[in-house]
């Protein structure tokens, strides 16, 4: 897969603190790649070295095949976490203002927000200061703002902070639409459900080292234990746990359910298959519910932070 | 791509489109005007009362010493004692009363006489009753010991030595006087320019960290063009309200002096007076000040005070710059605030003391080549005659450090986004160069 933006053991430190140590990143064309890490891992310095506000000390970045140069800022989308816009400034004036700075001429700027902003329904906030915004209001702008000169690269630092539920959802939708239109999108967030939902792939960064990185399904398939929720109907309870003790790893596991079934996970060997399993369980008692637990992001995010 | 044009018209259009810029553009020049009317209107009303003040000369010998001037009436009693004269004059409400005694010799009226009055008089009427007096007595003397007061009158010789340079340039000690307030006036509008504005390029400078909008700018701009871009942008909302405070200056007077009939002109120093006064040829001083005036180098001054103007203002403004640059809020900026303004004050001191004495002296060309200084230094020493050379250099090195010291705010500028919240130190400020 071709890939929009290589970094090369990228590494920059602030006196003796060593902000980022070697990371090495592809980001493939057209994907959603998330990049994750505790607070203070080092993902906004990364961020800030592929939109040229810091310099790395070693290392290299490649977007779309060349060298980071300074012209390349027109190619990138950048919403920061650390965000606003100017308070006293007028909606229109302000978005006309920063698209230009982007590179858009004035009459090309005018026709493209006017399309965002009917798409948003934020059309009659053309003449409001933003002081008279509310914040999720602001935000909307300044997603606007951020993809309004249709960058190749599209980095959103916690792009959903700040978002009722609603709006959230309109953002991610968009988001989405941006990546199928061919734009390629790194997205940063503490927040894993919104990983499983959108990230094709993922970079884990902790303390300033990359600890993982690959396509999600992939990781989760290196990640899952070969453990089952499983729920049996027995009239021998204390029997079949005892037998399921003896002969795997068991684990109590709680799910709904409108029987009165005996619950647990169970982690088989690496040789046995699901098949293997549940040819063993039905001779037990009734089955009444078997699923294969698949690690979360979540789950992923804790487990290799906390080894590491 | 030119991002400097644009980040120039927002920080222009931002600037005069505020709400607090507006209201001191036309509120200033109406509180000026305002002031000088209410002063030129007290003035007028103190004037217009004639005060009395009567006289007992039982000495005989000042009888018609005192004349009567605009605002004071001298009224002589005569055959009366003291003490009537004292009530009288309380009596009448008459401003005061001076007693002139008998005495046996004139030497004697030197600690007799006496003026009494309600409050304590005032030191300018007091000044000419002492003046009428020393005068009178003084003639007296001169008569007792037989001399003629009219021949000393005549054989006083006025000096007067004229200055000429080697090159056979005519000079004056007026001369002098001139080019200092000519190097006081340019030091002095800078430094009010450089207070007045300083502060706004500052706050404009912080506005992005404020707003929090600062990441998404310096990812779309070097911060070099958007700092540039705040100076001069601002340096031009500046110019705009000093040139609106000209105009409204001018028209607010004019009203004033139309509909109130009042003369704000007319409000006169005592130095002025007392020139009017002595009658010393007021017109003989103004046609020196106009010989003068030609005889500096007119052009090249004018051209030399718009660079050094405009050069210095700049280096003052992008000092100003990289302390914005260095904080997050306005409230972290007061420690830097004394070290921009002290080069300043010291300019105008070296200006004062060292220009004048000594205009070619190593002290006044040293500083007329510092960049901090030299916009009012060399600003003085121009009028004296300073080659071409030195004077095209100097505004060179002006500009040059202006460059630089922005280039230092923009350095700065881009490392201090990366640490928000913390105070920055002089120390900090040198190891953040090095990043």
């Amino acid at each position: 897969m071709e890939k929009l933006l290589v970094a090369h053991n990228v590494s920059k430190s602030f006196g003796k603190h060593t902000a980022i140590n070697n990371i090495s990143v592809e980001v493939p064309k057209g994907s959603v790649f998330g990049l994750l890490g505790p607070n203070g891992a080092g993902k906004t310095t990364f961020i800030r070295v592929i939109n040229q506000i810091t310099m790395p000390d070693t290392g290299t970045v490649i977007l779309d095949g060349e060298p980071l140069q300074p012209h390349h800022i027109q190619y990138i989308g950048y919403l920061p976490e650390e965000r606003g816009l100017y308070k006293s400034m007028k909606v229109g004036e302000q978005a006309l203002y920063l698209a230009q700075l982007k590179g858009l001429s004035k009459t090309e700027a005018k026709e493209r927000l006017k399309y965002w902003f009917n798409r948003l329904e934020i059309g009659d906030w053309w003449n409001k200061k933003i002081q008279e915004l509310s914040k999720g209001m602001a935000q909307k702008i300044q997603f606007v703002v951020t993809v309004l000169h249709q960058p190749k690269l599209l980095i959103f630092d916690e792009p959903f902070s700040g978002f009722d539920p609603i709006n959230a959802n309109l953002i991610k939708d968009e988001i989405l639409k941006l990546r199928d239109d061919g734009a390629t999108i790194i997205f940063s967030t503490h927040r894993m459900e919104s990983v499983e939902e959108m990230c094709d792939h993922i970079a884990l960064i902790n303390k300033g080292n990359k600890i993982l990185d690959g396509k999600l399904i992939d990781i989760k398939r290196k990640y899952k234990s070969n453990t089952y929720e499983v729920g049996i109907q027995t009239a021998y309870p204390d029997v079949v746990t005892a037998d399921l003790k003896q002969k795997f790893k068991l684990f109590p596991a709680t799910f709904k359910s409108i029987n009165n079934e005996l619950q647990y996970k169970i982690q088989i060997p690496e040789t046995h298959t699901a098949n293997d399993l549940i040819t063993y369980l039905i001779g037990k008692g009734e089955l009444t519910h078997f699923v294969e637990v698949i690690p979360t992001a979540n789950d992923i995010f804790i487990e290799t932070v906390r080894n590491n | 791509m030119n991002h400097l044009p644009l980040i120039l018209k927002r920080e222009y259009l931002n600037k005069i489109r505020n709400k607090s810029f507006i209201i001191m553009t036309f509120l200033s020049p109406l509180l000026l005007v305002g002031i000088f009317t209410l002063v030129a209107y007290l003035s007028n009303i103190n004037n217009d009362s004639v005060r009395t003040i009567t006289i007992l000369d039982e000495s005989r010998l000042f009888v018609d010493q005192f004349e009567d001037t605009g605002s004071i009436h001298y009224k002589p009693l005569n055959d009366i004692t003291l003490a009537e004269a004292k009530k009288l004059s309380e009596e009448s409400e008459y401003y005061g009363f001076l007693y002139i005694p008998k005495t046996q010799t004139i030497d004697e009226l030197a600690n007799k006489i006496t003026f009494y009055s309600e409050d304590s008089p005032s030191l300018t009427i007091m000044g000419d009753i002492q003046d009428a007096i020393e005068e009178k007595v003084n003639t007296e003397k001169l008569q007792e010991a037989g001399i003629d007061p009219k021949k000393i009158d005549q054989l006083r010789i006025n000096i007067n030595t004229n200055l000429e340079t080697y090159a056979g340039e005519e000079t004056s000690k007026l001369g002098s006087g001139l080019k200092l307030i000519f190097g006081g006036a340019a030091g002095y509008l800078l430094f009010m320019f450089i207070i007045i504005y300083g502060n706004m390029i500052m706050r404009s400078v912080i506005e992005e960290k404020t707003s929090r909008i600062i990441e998404v700018i310096i990812s779309s701009v070097k911060p070099i063009k958007l700092l540039l871009g705040k100076i001069f942008g601002t340096t031009l909302a500046g110019i705009t309200q000093f040139v609106a405070w000209l105009i409204l200056i001018g028209v607010f007077g004019l009203v004033v002096t139309s509909v109130l009939g009042i003369d704000p002109s007319t409000v006169q120093t005592p130095q002025q007076q007392m020139m009017e006064a002595n009658g010393s040829g007021v017109e003989q001083i103004a046609a020196e000040v106009i010989r003068e005036v030609t005889s500096l180098p007119i052009t090249n001054l004018i051209i030399m005070f718009i660079l050094f103007f405009i050069g210095g203002y700049l280096l003052y403004a992008s000092l100003y710059a990289a302390v914005g640059a260095a904080v997050d809020s306005e409230t972290d900026t007061q420690q830097f605030m004394m070290p921009i303004l002290l080069p300043l004050i010291l300019a105008v001191y070296v200006g004062f003391f060292t220009v004048i004495d000594n205009p070619h002296g190593t002290v006044s060309q040293v500083f007329s080549f510092i960049p901090f200084t030299s916009p009012v230094v060399m600003l003085m020493r121009i009028p004296f005659g300073v080659p071409i050379w030195q004077q095209i250099v100097s505004v060179i090195i002006l500009f040059a450090t202006f460059m630089g010291m922005v280039w230092f705010a923009a350095k700065i500028y881009r490392v201090g986004i990366l640490m928000y919240g913390k105070k920055p130190s002089y120390k900090e400020l040198v190891k953040w160069l090095k990043y």
